[in-house]
């Protein structure tokens, strides 16, 4: 018995990790290789950003002043230089995006190990629990709980973490689900390995390849999420992210100002960003899942999904 | 299982999640330290006047006692009332949302033909550049954040074709003279455009993913190719034999993905200043009125789980299937 969601959800079709294989077959992908190069100069600014952009806030020159000269893409609505600017965003958007991720992976790593390793009336109440939150919106429930848990870096990385585990913790659970039932991992539990052996030794190395994929997926949708949180004014006054950018250009007129300069880098920092992130999950979790290669986007994220295993004839 | 047996169990379901959701609710708005009266932002309203305003809102009883006057007030379709204007949630949000569904059924029709017709056609000509544009540019909008998308329509297009970017109504309409019902439509139309195409846009490439997978799908169908033996021109392939049955996860997935355009309007709906249930919820944030923002979390959640359901039976009745 299916229900729509689980139809779309297929990606809890269990694959077979050998060593190496992401390597060999991931990185030889033009795709990965755009996507991989972007993420690494992107934490290369990130990391550098104290350094090449100190004092981002800096008034340096009029009000929007257009691009051209001493300011590369201009001012924005405060005097101070967009690349600059774009460059400290870097940093703080990354950490979103990477920190939320890592906390959706744990979560959902976490309840889909759980899930998928103990089964029984754990997996029921474990996924029933799961189902829930999947059909709550994420959205609009990440809003709420920003305006009312205060405007912090660290209670926005927890929000949109604790929100996004839900398709990480299924796909984890199917994983580890077929991996239990593997002849040798029987073989070491009738041998007399422990829970923590088996797990440890045997599940976690066929799982981790597909939490890393997913949480490569997961970092878009953050940093994503945090543009929306930031855009409504809730994210942290002190800090300048690729979000808050489009938010001071929108709240301080650059429409009005036609000042594009101000409001076009950072749309396209994050979409490109998102963009990378796509391509290297996506062609991870497919080379790790071949019948994922002819794949449609979810209905709740961007992220290619794979259609419905084809029936045995 | 039967089909009435299926039914009963996606409605009762619906009905936990419901339940959770309200009582998620409950929690989230009570967890945060001090308490709604306290949260507003109001300056010269005394400490009298805020106790009162708490006794009013039940907020002196405990915990267990508001959760159950919460529930009991739910029950009766009671959302509570405005911290601000003391009038009911209820009558603050119903203008909002009555001005939100059109617009967004403009967005959802919008994304739904363009994404069928690129997917369609994508599939049709698949690997070659069409294929690769369409669906590129598709993963291209869906990567860009829609309030940024929105702006960019404002900043590039919105000038070109002459269409209004902020608010619902054009305010000199009806002053310099009299407007007939027609004009007032069309002011209205004109509008929602903007704000539907960005959704619109920004929701398509879905839609295209969706409908080529399910089109390559079923043309390597073997009655795809007995049509196409016996003579049929490969339009009327396409048509007759590969779209309809390529609808099916349109279909459904079209129910699942309001649930989506429910997060991204909200944003959406803030750049171009258009009166709907998103911009309520900017502006309970900004004055800080917990129950209005409550409120409309609870009908966007029961909404997203409403067309859940909606998408559960469609998918039931469309797919012979699930019923095996």
């Amino acid at each position: 018995m299916t229900t729509a969601i689980e139809a779309v959800d297929a990606a809890e079709s269990p694959v077979e990790v050998r060593p190496g294989l992401l390597r060999s077959k991931v990185l030889r992908q033009p795709q990965t290789i755009v996507g991989l190069s972007v993420i690494a100069i992107c934490v290369a600014v990130a990391i550098l950003s104290p350094v090449i952009a100190p004092h981002p806030k800096q008034q340096v020159g009029p009000v929007f002043a257009p691009p051209g000269g001493e300011h590369l893409l201009g001012t924005d609505g405060g005097g101070a230089d967009m690349v600059k600017l774009l460059v400290a965003g870097t940093r703080v958007s990354l950490m979103v995006g990477f920190a939320a991720a890592i906390v959706s992976a744990l979560i959902g790593g976490a309840i889909g190990l759980a899930s998928g390793f103990f089964g029984g009336k754990t997996d029921t109440v474990l996924m029933r629990f799961t189902d829930y939150v999947i059909v709550i919106p994420d959205v609009p429930l990440m809003i709420v709980a920003a305006a009312l848990f205060g405007r912090s870096l660290t209670n926005i990385i927890l929000i949109i973490g604790v929100i996004y585990w839900t398709t990480t913790a299924r796909l984890i659970r199917a994983q580890v689900k077929s991996v239990r039932e593997r002849v040798y991992v029987k073989r070491a539990r009738a041998l007399g390995a422990g829970n923590s052996r088996l797990v440890g030794k045997h599940i976690l190395p066929q799982v981790a390849p597909l939490l890393i994929a997913n949480t490569v997926l997961l970092v878009a949708y953050a940093i994503f999420a945090e543009t929306f949180i930031t855009f409504l004014g809730l994210g942290d006054p002190s800090l300048i992210s690729w979000g808050r950018l489009i938010e001071n250009a929108f709240t301080d007129d650059a429409l009005l100002n036609d000042a594009w300069w101000a409001i076009v880098p950072p749309g396209v920092c994050v979409a490109v960003v998102v963009l990378a992130c796509t391509m290297v999950g996506q062609a991870m979790e497919e080379s790790l899942n071949p019948r994922l290669s002819v794949g449609h986007l979810s209905p709740r994220r961007f992220r290619v999904r794979p259609v419905p295993p084809a029936r045995e004839p | 299982m039967t089909g009435l047996d299926y039914i009963v169990k996606r409605v009762l379901f619906a009905l936990v999640t419901v339940f959770a959701a309200v009582t998620l609710n409950f929690v989230l708005f009570r967890a945060i330290p001090g308490d709604a009266v306290q949260a507003l932002r109001c300056q010269h309203c005394t400490v009298k006047f805020k106790n009162s305003l708490r006794q009013e809102l039940g907020l002196d009883k405990s915990k267990w006692e508001q959760y159950k006057l919460y529930l009991q007030d739910l029950a009766h379709g009671d959302l509570g009332k405005s911290v601000r204007s003391q009038r009911s949630v209820w009558d603050e949000l119903w203008p909002s949302i009555k001005n939100t569904m059109p617009m967004i059924a403009l967005g959802y029709v919008f994304s739904i033909v363009l994404g069928t017709i690129v997917g369609v056609v994508s599939a049709w000509r698949r690997g070659t550049i069409v294929d690769k544009a369409g669906l590129w540019t598709g993963l291209g909008f869906y990567s860009m954040p829609p309030q940024w998308l929105g702006l960019m329509i404002v900043l590039f297009l919105a000038g070109a074709v002459g269409l209004p970017t902020s608010g619902i109504k054009d305010p000199t309409l009806g002053i310099l003279g009299d407007a007939s019902t027609w004009d007032l439509i069309v002011d209205r139309l004109r509008h929602m455009v903007l704000p539907a195409l960005t959704i619109g846009l920004v929701l398509y490439g879905e839609y295209a993913l969706i409908v080529r997978s399910a089109m390559l799908e079923t043309l390597g169908e073997d009655y795809v190719l007995t049509a196409r033996a016996k003579g049929l021109s490969a339009w009327a392939t396409v048509w007759r034999h590969g779209f309809r049955n390529a609808l099916l996860p349109v279909v459904t997935l079209g129910a699942l993905s309001l649930g989506y355009i429910i997060g991204g309007f909200i944003t959406v709906e803030y750049v171009f200043s258009y009166p709907g249930i998103g911009l309520a919820i900017v502006e309970s944030i900004d004055q800080r009125d917990f129950p209005v923002l409550q409120g409309a979390f609870l009908l966007l959640a029961i909404s997203v789980i409403f067309f859940n359901l909606i998408a559960d039976l469609l998918y039931f009745r469309l797919d012979p299937r699930v019923r095996a």
